[in-house]
């Protein structure tokens, strides 16, 4: 749905960062305020911070490349993240999510051709103990296998993202 | 009859929530007056969803609960554990910072005052700032978060530093696999933190705080901002804590998935809305840290425990421990391990004893190969070290750290070549690109080991000198600390690492 929108104009992302301006260190909750409405920081966005917070472009620019949660473009409708971490490894984590990503046909961060899902590497959901780990829409499920990570992507899957 | 269903992370992946609503419909159809609470989580992963039942008598727990269970949990023919406190690694345990998690509802205010919370801040109230570090200090507290520096020092320093606007800031970006005390702290029991900031506060004279979250966490997101509303609603933040005069209040921030984040002055770059690439010391953030102010950073277990160490006297914690370890240490125990759970004890237990004893050995059956302490950056500890005891210079002497206390079990089957390559990997991922030890390095890192793997018989002194310009040259412990667990793969299981080359042969 999200990536079928036009892209917004300079005033609907200020309206939308606005009023974080009197945080200290606005920057960060800008970032995410505009990726919870467009599902992405569009590019659009980068003068518009930068001449609100009195920035150069390249400074906004180097923030959002920075961090791995800012995507310049929309992501699946639906995204799996899989842990990546030492404690799902030690229970068989990777072999996990190399199943996963072949049955997909996909590879890290790959999206599905029709746009259903994209599935990126997480290091750490804090189920260390109930691994190997993943996350699916924000929701998360421990003791995964692919057969379990194929069932949880065939039920729900036009659940609002949580 | 109440009946308690975690809210937990965990508890809720392994089907939490199910297990919630199956219970709502059965109870609903069976027309029983049933409350259930969503608690935080005891701590034993391994037995969620645990249910606790009071119907009169106390609270009784199940686990692992599944919808299915449900018919059978409310006519009391599910087998049961008894009160929780029967169960050996719940009792086992000394529970001081964890003493709440799991048994309250975590934003239930006046459960969590029913339970021991804001004495602390109550009786800091009564202090001067000289006291409440005093008190800190004589605590023995030492940062929980990895490094161990001594709280009641920070505090001082922050205490006697002159400005016009002091922070607290909370340290709650959790990054390190096998670890996952923060996170169940702040689902379970927030109110603590929220406490031991306001206790900080008051401490250092500061009237701001923030707590720095990681964006992989979303229920405990949710939870503590939830908890900040209300603890400002019922006068525990805002302009007059508790009535005392004095100001205190704190925001929630999100980082964006950069585990360098959890570096300190990394973490303050983010919190201004920079790039989190690492500052040099000096100077101190408690001098000039966020914004440019004097500010305490300190690991969400070291401020979430300031309040029982106001509660029951610095004395009181400070009788537990081992050496200069004193008072509790969080142990989480993961990976490849029949109970993984939190394990809240004194310093001074033996690695060994926590991972077999405690953690009754691997899930898989199989021989314990190794158990990594500390995060990634924590060296990889052999069976042959596992008397070694729970302690900050204990773990230091055989050539590890506790870090965070988290330990991932792995049994023979784990690879530690391939573990040493996905430390290099994982700092070349994360690496914040500010110093070249670790930026090139941890990339050179990986193409050594794949190195030593095809069989070139001079890569492994290549990697050993790579770590050590990496250990040395390093600004942060991002590259300085993933010679760890690289350098004890290779020094402490050579056959990994030589059965490639004689493959190669």
């Amino acid at each position: 749905m999200l990536e079928y929108a036009p892209a917004p104009s300079p005033e609907e992302i200020r309206e939308v960062v606005a009023p974080l301006a009197e945080l200290e260190g606005p920057l960060l909750p800008m970032l995410h305020a505009i990726q919870e409405v467009w599902g992405h920081v569009p590019q659009a966005a980068v003068p518009v911070l930068a001449d609100l917070l009195n920035l150069g472009r390249a400074e906004v620019h180097g923030v959002i490349s920075f961090y791995h949660d800012f995507r310049d473009h929309p992501a699946g409708r639906r995204v799996l993240k899989i842990c990546r971490a030492e404690a799902c490894q030690a229970v068989g984590g990777a072999a996990v999510a190399q199943s996963v990503l072949d049955r997909l046909g996909l590879d890290w961060h790959g999206t599905t051709p029709d746009g259903a899902l994209t599935v990126e590497p997480v290091y750490c959901l804090g189920l260390c103990a109930c691994g190997p780990a993943a996350m699916l829409d924000g929701r998360v499920i421990g003791r995964v296998d692919a057969d379990r990570i194929e069932a949880e992507l065939k039920t729900g899957d036009v659940e609002a993202r949580a | 009859m109440k009946i308690w269903v975690p809210l937990d992370s965990a508890a809720k992946a392994l089907g939490a929530d199910q297990v919630a609503d199956a219970i709502a419909r059965e109870a609903a159809a069976r027309g029983l007056d049933v409350q259930i609470i969503r608690n935080g989580t005891r701590g034993m992963v391994w037995l969620e969803p645990l249910v606790e039942i009071d119907a009169g008598q106390g609270r009784v727990a199940f686990g692992p609960v599944t919808p299915a269970d449900v018919p059978a949990l409310l006519d009391g023919s599910l087998p049961c554990h008894g009160p929780v406190e029967n169960i050996p690694f719940f009792g086992r345990q000394t529970r001081l910072t964890f003493a709440r998690c799991g048994l309250i509802d975590p934003l239930d205010l006046d459960d969590y005052a029913a339970h021991g919370g804001l004495v602390g801040l109550r009786r800091a109230i009564g202090m001067s700032q000289v006291e409440i570090v005093q008190e800190v200090a004589d605590s023995g507290l030492r940062g929980r978060g990895g490094a161990g520096f001594p709280t009641g020092i920070k505090w001082r320093t922050v205490s006697d530093a002159v400005a016009d606007q002091k922070y607290i800031v909370c340290n709650a970006d959790e990054g390190d696999s096998g670890t996952f005390a923060d996170r169940m702290i702040m689902e379970g029991d927030p109110f603590t933190l929220i406490e031991g900031m306001a206790i900080a506060g008051l401490g250092v004279g500061a009237t701001r705080g923030y707590v720095y979250m990681r964006s992989e966490y979303p229920d405990a997101i949710r939870v503590m901002e939830a908890a900040v509303v209300i603890a400002r609603r019922r006068g525990v933040l805002g302009a007059d804590v508790l009535g005392s005069g004095r100001a205190f209040d704190m925001q929630i921030r999100t980082g964006a998935g950069a585990y360098v984040c959890g570096e300190e002055t990394s973490l303050l770059n983010s919190l201004e809305g920079k790039r989190g690439t690492v500052r040099a010391k000096p100077p101190l953030p408690a001098l000039e840290g966020f914004l440019g102010k004097p500010t305490v950073v300190n690991n969400v277990i070291s401020l979430a425990t300031v309040p029982v160490i106001f509660e029951k006297g610095a004395q009181h914690y400070a009788d537990f421990g081992l050496g200069r370890s004193r008072g509790t240490v969080t142990l989480q125990i993961a990976g490849n391990v029949r109970q993984g759970g939190l394990f809240e004890t004194a310093f001074g237990m033996s690695l060994g004893e926590v991972v077999n004893d405690i953690g009754g050995g691997t899930l898989s059956g199989r021989p314990v190969k190794a158990v990594q302490v500390g995060g990634p950056l924590g060296a990889y500890m052999p069976v042959s070290k596992f008397d070694t005891p729970m302690g900050y210079e204990e773990f230091d002497q055989k050539g590890g750290l506790i870090g965070h206390a988290g330990l991932v079990v792995f049994d023979d089957s784990a690879d530690m070549l391939q573990m040493a390559r996905f430390a290099m990997e994982f700092c070349a991922v994360e690496s914040c690109g500010k110093c070249t030890p670790c930026r090139i390095g941890a990339v050179r890192g990986v193409e050594t080991i794949d190195r030593i793997a095809a069989g070139d018989p001079g890569a492994a002194a290549l990697l050993t000198d790579l770590c050590e310009t990496m250990k040395d040259g390093s600004l942060c412990a991002l590259g300085g600390f993933t010679p760890y667990p690289v350098m004890s793969a290779l020094t402490q299981f050579p056959d990994d690492f030589a059965t490639h080359k004689e493959a190669a042969e």
